[in-house]
């Protein structure tokens, strides 16, 4: 241990950004998902260099490393559960480049995506994934999760939106993946490999990522039905219309009704779903699609739709969806958020066997997400104190895994495998899947020093969801 | 009440949303001094895992300015959180301290803040200083650096205090001529205020007179408790509230309005803070629901504007009325309505300026840092104001310190909204 940090003060050249104190090390010991592990120590890298000196450190004295980003992972990503050295990156934020020419930004990892989004605004473009923590979230953790947002229908996730790295491999050497051009094919496509790869196969320390030219304006529209099977019906029709809006998001009964109960705003709390579109693009064409989504909508016996006549009556539209998790966790502390996803066709059906789910375990489920992607947030609001209930919650969260699989979809469409779903990895990708998989990793990272126990399960390894 | 407030702990489902509002975590960079970082520690330290030594450097490094609770998507009662770490370590470390720190810190809380008369000696004692020259001689020879850093800073930027004399002169009854009063109002003076900017409170008398209102300063009121409940001491600050919530429960007031964004907070608190005392509680509803900042009473009301001021000005809104308060707009509404007056914006005004009651004084150097983060963004206006206008008579010290390091004492003018209402209407002190 003496040692170890003897050598890290060599690595890193400013002493306050090797942390040993207790109250450090406590305060990387977790992140927005289930558990808490105490790390040995917390570096707080800030240039390629300092990265790859910790990372040659860890891998001659076999020491895990964890990358972590702002700790906001809610599948355990950045969770250091073999001890170890936490590399937090957040605060390496040194670079953020437009290249306005080339329609690109390239960062630094402590970087957030609103941050990247702000500074293309300047040039009258736009970074367009939005994961809902993309104002803290930094783009070294959306990179190794591959994270997405309510934008995901139309501009897909942050791996469409990379076309170039600089990593720090698990033995500490640097290199370039991809570059600057949208067209490369030369060699394996490490980029795609690298994202989403939960930080297990390398240190993301720079990221070339691809921008839009801005929308010239939005449109908003909020549709409330009596039956969710009319709002998915609804859904594939506007989509089969050729239009694809910016976001649709979906909210079922429960979580209306919750927002009713936590801010009045008016809504019936009768209806059976909701669904809040957004399209972006030129201002004659929104203008002449916004109206055919309403008739789309009335069509597929829609009780009411609203279409926003200003910018302040869109924001009130939104704010139902936005007020959500406040009014959820009114009733209990303890939130368990879920992202399995279905192609798009199945979320009526997942629907229903979500509102069976919650009968059966006889958990306060509430359902609402990006249904225009089929990403569905099933949320359960629980007591982490109870303990017979966390274990109905449990089986209520494993029983939403195997049905999501079960309808074509899959465990995560946005947050990550992490620790907590590492146990269902072989029910969706079958042994010989994992094994490949594990190949890669070993391939990569002979000694198992980065981010290990993510991913893959341990043996015997099943699934808990609590802190203890 | 010394325990920690564990159950609130729980609503924090750590996602983080906190960080990016808290001025100590962009300043000092780690997790430790961020709000999700602190509950965390709280939760393991009334758990047994962590001690509160450990936890007490993150703790008393917190301004207290609340922020994170604007951002926080489960509602987590942080200012509760807090305030039960305050106490307890306060409790712990007194059980360790020498009684010489006892007797000092026991004679500033118990005695001197609390305590017009001495504070009135205390403000003479100011006056006298700055009337007579004397500051001047102590600027020209540099005698001031033999004072701590500290202390020698805010020597440099103290107001003018109004001497015993002007401040006794005062009007304790303000009546509104020909017309039935719009408002009944009782005003609530404060301590620091009362001695540091006891003309800020006379303007503020003045302007609400002249909005049609009705004043009085009723002779039993005290210390609103702020600076007691921020340090661990809420076994007082309940003594204070109960004391205001009786003396103006005698009279017939519409509105208690004050100027000061962290006494209108800790007023507003006072059902909270007595929430386990049933007799009490409904007795402080009432008494929290009449009290209000200046400007929620002025931007219902015209004020007869004489003066166009043809200033360019920036806002940096005090913590404590933004967050806890959530007065925004009022402020916001006042200095827009003023003739001539040009607002800018004043990029990630939200932050806290550092000045969190005595943080500033005892935490001096953690203080600057983000004293000197607000300032960045000052400079960072496209247009240098002329002035940049606080709530709060905290606020007000640190951003003059703050012009002052950054050399800009002499083109940037840092006032009260009330000072500026007060000169558009052709109003003195």
């Amino acid at each position: 241990m003496e040692q170890i940090q003897q050598l890290l003060y060599q690595c890193i050249r400013d002493e306050a950004r090797i942390l040993t104190e207790k109250a450090d090390l406590v305060s990387y010991s977790y992140d927005a998902s289930f558990g808490s592990y105490m790390p040995e120590f917390v570096v707080q890298p800030l240039s390629t260099e300092e990265v790859a000196s910790v990372i040659k450190l860890a891998n001659n004295h076999k020491i895990p490393v964890y990358p972590r980003g702002q700790g906001t992972s809610l599948s355990g990503g950045p969770l250091p559960v073999r001890g170890g050295i936490v590399l937090d990156l957040s605060q390496w934020t040194s670079k953020l480049e437009i290249d306005a020419e080339n329609m690109l930004a390239i960062v630094s990892p402590g970087v957030t995506a609103q941050a990247i989004n702000n500074a293309a605004l300047l040039h009258g473009l736009i970074y367009p994934p939005d994961p809902s923590s993309m104002n803290i979230a930094t783009i070294g953790g959306n990179l190794a999760e591959n994270s997405g947002g309510p934008k995901g229908l139309k501009y897909g996730v942050t791996k469409d939106y990379v076309i170039g790295l600089e990593v720090v491999t698990p033995e500490g050497d640097v290199i370039r993946t991809g570059g600057k051009t949208m067209k490369n094919v030369t060699g394996y496509d490490l980029t795609k490999l690298i994202v989403g790869s939960e930080g297990t196969l390398g240190v993301i320390t720079e990221a070339i990522l691809r921008l839009y030219p801005k929308p010239q304006a939005t449109e908003t529209l909020m549709a409330q039905f009596d039956d969710i099977v009319d709002a998915g019906r609804a859904i594939s029709n506007i989509l089969s219309a050729g239009i694809i809006p910016a976001k649709l998001e979906i909210m079922d009964r429960a979580s209306v009704e919750a927002v009713e109960a936590y801010r009045p705003s008016g809504l019936p709390t009768n209806i059976d779903a909701l669904i809040l579109i957004e399209l972006d693009g030129h201002p004659e064409a929104i203008k002449d699609e916004i109206k055919r989504v309403n008739d789309v909508c009335l069509k597929d016996n829609a009780r009411a739709v609203q279409i926003a006549q200003t910018k302040e009556e869109a924001a009130q539209l939104w704010q139902a969806r936005k007020l959500v998790s406040p009014a959820i966790v009114r009733l209990k502390p303890t939130k368990i958020s879920e992202d399995a996803t279905v192609p798009r066709s199945k979320i009526p059906e997942m629907f229903q066997r979500l509102k069976e789910i919650r009968e059966k375990y006889n958990v306060d489920l509430v359902v609402f997400g990006h249904a225009g992607d089929g990403n569905l947030h099933p949320n359960i609001i629980a007591d982490e104190r109870d303990a017979e209930e966390m274990r109905r919650v449990e089986k209520a969260v494993e029983e939403i895994f195997r049905t999501a699989i079960e309808l074509g979809g899959t465990l995560s469409g946005e947050h990550g495998i992490g620790t907590l779903k590492a146990p269902f990895m072989e029910m969706e990708l079958g042994a010989v899947g994992v094994d490949m998989m594990k190949r890669i990793k070993q391939a990569w990272d002979p000694n198992d020093i980065l981010n290990p126990g993510k991913i893959f399960p341990e043996p015997n390894q099943r699934f808990v969801l609590t802190n203890d | 009440m010394t325990e920690l407030a564990y159950q609130e702990t729980l609503s924090c489902v750590q996602c983080g949303y906190c960080l990016p509002t808290c001025p100590t975590y962009v300043t000092f960079q780690k997790e430790t001094h961020s709000p999700r970082g602190r509950i965390n520690l709280v939760k393991m330290a009334a758990e047994g895992k962590i001690t509160y030594d450990e936890i007490s450097e993150a703790i008393d490094l917190c301004l207290g300015c609340r922020a994170c609770e604007t951002a926080c998507p489960t509602n987590v009662e942080y200012g509760k959180i807090l305030e039960s770490a305050v106490e307890v370590l306060t409790v712990h470390k007194e059980q360790q301290m020498k009684s010489r720190m006892k007797t000092v810190k026991s004679l500033l809380f118990n005695q001197v803040v609390p305590n017009k008369n001495v504070q009135k000696v205390l403000g003479t004692g100011l006056a006298i200083y700055q009337k007579t020259g004397l500051q001047k001689v102590m600027h020209k020879t540099n005698a001031l650096n033999i004072l701590p850093e500290n202390l020698h800073s805010f020597e440099t930027i103290l107001p003018t205090v109004e001497g015993p004399m002007k401040r006794n002169k005062r009007k304790m009854h303000y009546t509104v001529q020909n017309q039935k009063p719009v408002f009944k109002v009782g005003f609530f003076v404060g301590c620091i205020m009362d001695t540091m900017f006891s003309s800020i409170n006379t303007m503020s008398m003045k302007l609400l007179q002249q909005a049609g209102c009705e004043v009085t300063v009723i002779k039993e009121q005290g210390c609103c408790g702020a600076l007691h409940q921020h340090s661990g001491l809420s076994d007082k600050t309940r003594q204070l509230a109960k004391r205001n919530i009786e003396a103006f429960e005698q009279y017939e007031f519409d509105y208690v309005v004050n100027s000061i964004g962290g006494c209108g907070a800790m007023l507003g608190e006072y059902p909270q803070l007595l929430a386990g005392e049933a007799d009490w509680v409904k007795r402080a509803i009432n008494f929290s629901a009449k009290s209000v900042d200046i400007s929620v009473i002025l931007s219902q009301l015209s004020l007869p504007f004489k003066n166009d001021l043809p200033y360019v000005v920036t806002y940096q809104p005090s913590c404590h009325m933004t967050n806890v308060q959530k007065r925004v707009d009022e402020p916001l509404h006042m200095i827009n309505s003023i003739p001539g007056i040009e607002l800018m914006p004043l990029p990630e005004a939200h932050m806290c300026c550092g000045s969190a009651g005595i943080y500033n004084i005892i935490r001096y150097n953690h203080s600057m840092k983000i004293l000197d983060e607000k300032m960045k963004h000052v400079k960072l206006l496209q247009q240098r104001p002329n002035i940049i206008v606080t709530t709060n008579p905290g606020c007000h010290l640190q951003m003059k310190l703050g012009v002052e390091r950054e050399g800009l004492a002499e083109t940037v003018r840092v006032v009260h909204l009330v000072e500026l209402l007060a000169e558009a209407c052709g109003i003195e002190a």
